[in-house]
């Protein structure tokens, strides 16, 4: 596509989002299982201006979910109310799921793109007592 | 919900407001998105009421600006509805920025423009200053030169822009008061006829075809964007064009009446003729008779056909002719009108051309006489005689104070 001529695409600067028909059930069909096409965002890494990036705990997370509502960019994966983990493709750093999530310590961090994950997870901070 | 349909004697008495109304009530438009201002207001009030008392199944949107109305109208288009509205001079104005929204993401909506004076100083009246600002922004543009050209253009706008391999939105133009507001004999289409004639609208990649999900409104830069004004200015260049014709011939079939991409009046063997548009078309009509009485051989060309710009047909009006003059009803902002621009490059390459001069005429409503005619025919023949232009390039006619003259 990226080099097709004047002629050679649908009129009307539109774009589809599935190859072919949208999944019959899409309400029920994950997003893996879709058939977005090369047009969808969800094709395409979006995430490229990302500086900062949440990394998830699963030992302290207890799947409340508050994380896959509020982030703003569908990018927490959650199946079956299990919080899975997150779509870095579309991830754009925006720290909001750390500020939601409940947790003590809390289950999701941010830090530089270029930490390891797991030695972030080796090394994640204990309980926080609160003072009176 | 079924609607009722309209008896009309077989010519009702219409003024071109009514007359375009009544096509839209017959062409049954789903969307009506307005902001009505003088003097196209009667349109969309005439739709709004059709609607309440039930000749139409539609809906009336009600919005706060001329540039929230067009956008209404791209989104209920790209919704997958036939949508049309209306609108003069500021309206249409604050409606450029979305002009160019809906030709590029191909909404065959019609506009129905009343044409009128652009402030300041403020005026309401006719002249074709909105008509000239739209005539870059990818629209198909339909001239009225009376009431019935009016009604029965919508019909051709409608045809033409759905079109699949048309799909480019449409304006009709009519002459502000002397067209919308004049009263006169117009010969109509039954509903089950004129619906006919449009047919049940088709959509095209439309929002709400759910099993084909579309994104309307995408942004493309320098890897996409020529790409698709390219093959948007294709379509315009070699697509439109038949179709027109071949919605003039159909029409004609259908009610009798032929339009014409130009339209030639006693052309064949004249030796001068002013080319124009609009109510101007008809004075000049009249005058150019009278001249043949004089001994003059006058003849008329009306532009039909704004956008496209019917380039090879005007070329073959003009070619025979010794003097030709254009009228343009606009300021032309420091050059030369658009008419004189448009038809200077039509006949630029060829080996013999008519001398081309022009005229600006008629800002803010003031009226073109038939005495104006009758100088502008004896000037366009002394030129003829001398075998050279006798007179400035672009002169203004009709307005107070010195003569206006440049070039």
């Amino acid at each position: 596509m990226a080099n097709t001529g004047w002629d050679e695409f649908e009129i009307g600067a539109m774009l589809r989002s599935f190859d072919g028909v949208a999944a019959t059930e899409i309400a029920t069909t994950h997003q893996e299982d879709r058939n977005y096409s090369q047009n969808s965002s969800f094709s395409a890494s979006v995430a490229d201006w990302r500086i900062e990036k949440p990394i998830f705990a699963k030992d302290y997370c207890i799947d409340c979910q508050f994380c896959w509502i509020y982030c703003p960019d569908l990018s927490i994966i959650s199946r079956d109310k299990k919080m899975i983990g997150i779509d870095m493709d579309h991830c754009k750093g925006c720290g909001i799921c750390v500020e939601v999530c409940p947790t003590n310590p809390k289950s999701l961090l941010m830090f530089p793109e270029q930490a390891n994950e797991e030695d972030e997870i080796a090394s994640w901070p204990t309980k926080e007592t609160k003072e009176k | 919900m079924a609607f009722d349909k309209m008896e009309l004697r077989d010519i009702e008495v219409w003024d071109g407001n009514f007359a375009a109304a009544q096509a839209m009530r017959q062409c049954q438009i789903d969307v009506v998105a307005a902001y009505p201002i003088t003097p196209s207001t009667p349109i969309v009030e005439g739709y709004a009421k059709f609607l309440a008392d039930n000749y139409v199944e539609g809906e009336f949107v009600m919005v706060e600006s001329e540039h929230a109305a067009m956008s209404g109208c791209i989104g209920a288009a790209a919704a997958g509805g036939r949508v049309a509205t209306a609108t003069s001079s500021q309206g249409f104005a604050l409606m450029v920025e979305t002009l160019y929204q809906a030709s590029g993401m191909r909404l065959p909506i019609v506009l129905n423009v009343v044409n009128r004076a652009l402030a300041a100083p403020l005026n309401v009246n006719g002249d074709h200053s909105d008509m000239y600002l739209g005539r870059d922004s990818g629209w198909i543009q339909l001239d009225s030169y009376c009431p019935q050209d009016a009604y029965d253009l919508n019909f051709i706008a409608f045809k033409v822009a759905e079109d699949h391999d048309v799909r480019l939105p449409c304006m009709v133009h009519q002459d502000g008061f002397m067209t919308s507001h004049t009263a006169q004999g117009v010969k109509t289409l039954s509903d089950d006829v004129a619906y006919g004639f449009v047919g049940n609208y088709q959509p095209m990649n439309d929002m709400l075809d759910f099993d084909h999900p579309v994104t309307h409104g995408v942004q493309t830069e320098e890897d996409w964007h020529f790409e698709h004004k390219a093959r948007q200015h294709n379509d315009l260049m070699t697509k439109v064009i038949p179709k027109i014709e071949a919605a003039f011939d159909a029409f004609e079939k259908l009610s009798g009446r032929k339009y014409n991409l130009v339209e030639k009046y006693d052309i064949e063997d004249a030796d001068v003729a002013v080319v124009c548009m609009g109510t101007s078309v008809e004075t000049a009509r009249e005058v150019a008779t009278e001249m043949r009485a004089k001994g003059i051989k006058a003849g008329v060309v009306g532009i039909r056909v704004i956008r496209p710009f019917p380039f090879m047909q005007v070329q073959e009006a003009l070619k025979g002719l010794k003097a030709i003059v254009t009228l343009d009803r606009s300021a032309p902002g420091g050059t030369v009108g658009m008419l004189f621009n448009e038809i200077a490059g039509c006949m630029y390459n060829l080996d013999t051309r008519p001398m081309l001069s022009g005229k600006i005429y008629g800002l803010g409503g003031r009226d073109l006489t038939k005495a104006h005619l009758v100088e502008l025919y004896t000037e366009l023949q002394a030129n003829v005689d001398a075998g050279k232009i006798t007179t400035p390039l672009q002169q203004f006619i009709g307005v107070r104070g010195p003569k206006l003259s440049f070039l």
